[in-house]
């Protein structure tokens, strides 16, 4: 793993891995980075599906409950009009859309995301504490196919980087 | 292992004092900072060990009134909503004033996080976070009322649909229960927000806390998060859904709560203006709290770099806007009453300015019709003591049009036989009062132990964020 000084070096260094043919690997960083997505070739479009499944499943449940509670299981006849009056069932609709919409943006990013996770080997670098304050790392993992213990660190040092330190499991 | 680097640890003083009129073209974040200063001067804020003595003295203070909300409410249980002065015919009182009062406070907070967030307005940053906790105390406080007021608070669950053995489902075609829902999903979606928005910067406290306690607690919120790019990949697109989600969420809120009073047939109530004019005065008001918050807290806590000017004209220019809208709602509803030549109407209007309750109608309009035109000097945007007056004299103004609208159409409706007078317990001050020391005293919690404003990103708005283009150094 190797720490940068700024995100310019970082987004560098993560398109030079790229074209040296290393696929596994994970940038960390302070502030999210437009740049970097693309460095890493990063596409994953899961999450506004699932938002959308979560809200068209929300808003049909949310008048499917309605008109089950007021034509069917609880029907009331209040001066003849119609049980089934569409129009005042639109708001409630509208909010179990939303709530569940968002329940399943939130849910869907974190287990999207494997979170929560209480351990991951980055945390056993001492200096990685700094991630979530001015520093920038790159990771490249050992199951990647071109990794070599010697050879990587020497790679990821030729990127000017300030530390390169490996991270133990 | 947190070794100081020399090289981003200095911070440059150079931070010059943003002079006059704090247009456009100031930053919004005041000069010389970087990652680090920013990081370390926010989050010092939570972990310094010492408590400052005035904390303690606010906290008391407000903590003293949450416990006067604590024994109204005991005495409410006890006894029943007589200890309130509703009566027939105003059987409504503080506590939908109160209840609309406090949610409206909470759109600003949304507002902020969401709409100005799909608008790309940068300046929105330090004032999101603490304007999201303000609105999730806020409709804390708001939700109380209702319940309060059933009379049976403890069967308060019954409003929400679920299989029982008495086989009653609620009335889906009753206002008061899209409120149910309108509320239940906007606090739901609000503390999902702010949540979300907190998880990195639960990170950094768990990085940079010195004690075991703040490590783990900390640590066990952040749930793990190591800001890997493939994690902020999607948490970018997570936090903009939920804010396209949050954006007509908060409309709908307001627009419910004012289906509250327009769905009936009151005189006074039943008037189309009513969602757009309650959206328009809850902005107003929020606005108004977090100017009204926003001025102690970076005076007490010295961030002047973070709130900088710029952000008071800003919101001062947002209060003068929906102050105009309000405006503009009070002049269609005298000028419906009139044009509708319908006589309870008529009667409503005359009865609001001269009746009984006139007064108030008159504070009203001072406090939120002629008070707010002062915005439109720079010199007075800028200045942040008289926006302080101001914006608690809009606070006071959107209190008094609540118990307007709320009291003097109830008290004299259709039939001069049934018309009555409503005068405020007692009980009904200390509820009001109470709500008001929990909102403080959840407050001064949150500024102890939450970062109160956005850390991750405060960082975005330093000026090396962006990777400079074409790579290289």
């Amino acid at each position: 793993m190797a720490e940068f000084d700024s995100s310019t070096a970082l987004v560098d260094a993560a398109h030079r891995a790229y074209n040296e043919g290393y696929r596994k690997m994970d940038a960390y960083s302070p502030v999210p980075i437009e740049e970097l997505h693309e460095a890493l070739h990063m596409h994953d479009d899961r999450l506004p599906k699932i938002v959308l499944a979560g809200g068209i499943l929300g808003g049909l449940g949310g008048y499917g409950l309605q008109y089950w509670a007021s034509v069917i299981a609880y029907p009331m006849n209040v001066g003849g009009r119609p049980l089934h009056s569409w129009p005042a069932f639109i708001p409630v609709t509208f909010e179990t859309t939303i709530l569940a919409a968002a329940l399943s943006a939130v849910l869907g990013m974190l287990a999207l995301n494997g979170l929560p996770q209480p351990f991951h080997p980055v945390f056993n670098v001492p200096r990685f504490a700094l991630a979530s304050r001015n520093r920038f790392f790159l990771c490249i993992e050992a199951r990647d196919a071109k990794f070599n213990i010697d050879s990587t660190r020497q790679f990821l040092e030729s990127l000017g980087a300030r530390e390169v330190t490996t991270v133990e499991d | 292992m947190m070794t100081p680097d020399p090289v981003t640890r200095t911070p440059k003083e150079a931070h010059t004092p943003i002079a006059g009129a704090a247009g456009a073209g100031v930053p919004v974040i005041a000069p010389g900072h970087n990652f680090a200063t920013v990081t370390d001067k926010i989050s010092a804020i939570v972990l310094t060990r010492r408590t400052s003595l005035g904390w303690w003295f606010g906290f008391a203070i407000a903590f003293a009134l949450a416990n006067v909300l604590l024994v109204s409410i005991g005495y409410l249980v006890a006894v029943g909503v007589g200890v309130w002065g509703i009566n027939q015919p105003v059987a409504w009182g503080f506590a939908i004033v109160n209840f609309v009062w406090w949610i409206g406070i909470g759109h600003a907070g949304t507002l902020i996080s969401a709409i100005l967030l799909l608008f790309k307005q940068t300046w929105r940053t330090s004032i999101n976070r603490f304007a999201e906790a303000m609105t999730l105390f806020a409709v804390a406080c708001a939700g109380l009322f209702p319940i309060l007021h059933l009379g049976r608070p403890w069967l308060a669950y019954w409003l929400f649909p679920y299989s029982n053995t008495m086989n009653v489902w609620p009335q889906f075609r009753s206002p008061l229960v899209w409120d149910v829902f309108a509320v239940s999903t906007y606090a739901t979606v609000s503390l999902l927000f702010w949540f979300v928005g907190l998880i990195p910067d639960l990170a950094t406290l768990r990085d940079r806390s010195e004690s075991r306690a703040g490590r783990v607690i900390y640590g066990a919120l952040a749930m793990g998060w190591r800001g890997s790019a493939h994690h902020w990949h999607r948490y970018e697109t997570a936090y903009l859904l939920l804010a396209g989600l949050a954006t007509p969420l908060v409309v709908s809120v307001h627009t419910i709560v004012s289906f509250d009073f327009a769905i009936s047939v009151i005189p006074g109530w039943h008037a189309t203006v009513f969602p757009p004019y309650f959206v328009a005065g809850a902005i107003y008001s929020g606005f108004a709290m977090v100017l009204t918050l926003a001025i102690p807290i970076r005076r007490v806590y010295g961030l002047q770099d973070f709130i900088t000017d710029r952000h008071l004209n800003n919101m001062a220019k947002i209060l003068l806007v929906t102050g105009l809208i309000v405006a503009y709602g009070y002049m269609i509803e005298a000028f419906m009453a009139w044009y509708s030549a319908n006589t309870y109407e008529v009667y409503m209007m005359r009865n609001r300015m001269t009746g009984p309750y006139g007064p108030l109608y008159w504070a009203l309009l001072f406090c939120n019709v002629l008070t707010p035109q002062f915005l439109w000097s720079n010199k007075i945007r800028t200045n942040a003591l008289l926006l302080f007056i101001i914006s608690l004299i809009v606070n006071v103004g959107m209190w008094l049009e609540r118990f307007v609208i709320v009291v003097t159409s109830l008290h004299r409706d259709f039939l001069p036989s049934s018309w009555g007078r409503y005068e405020p317990t007692m009980w009904d001050w200390g509820t009001y009062m109470g709500t008001i020391g929990l909102f403080l005293a959840l407050l001064f919690l949150f500024l102890r132990f939450l970062p109160m404003i956005s850390i991750f990103e405060m960082r975005t708005l330093v000026p090396d964020a962006k990777p400079d283009q074409g790579g290289a150094r």
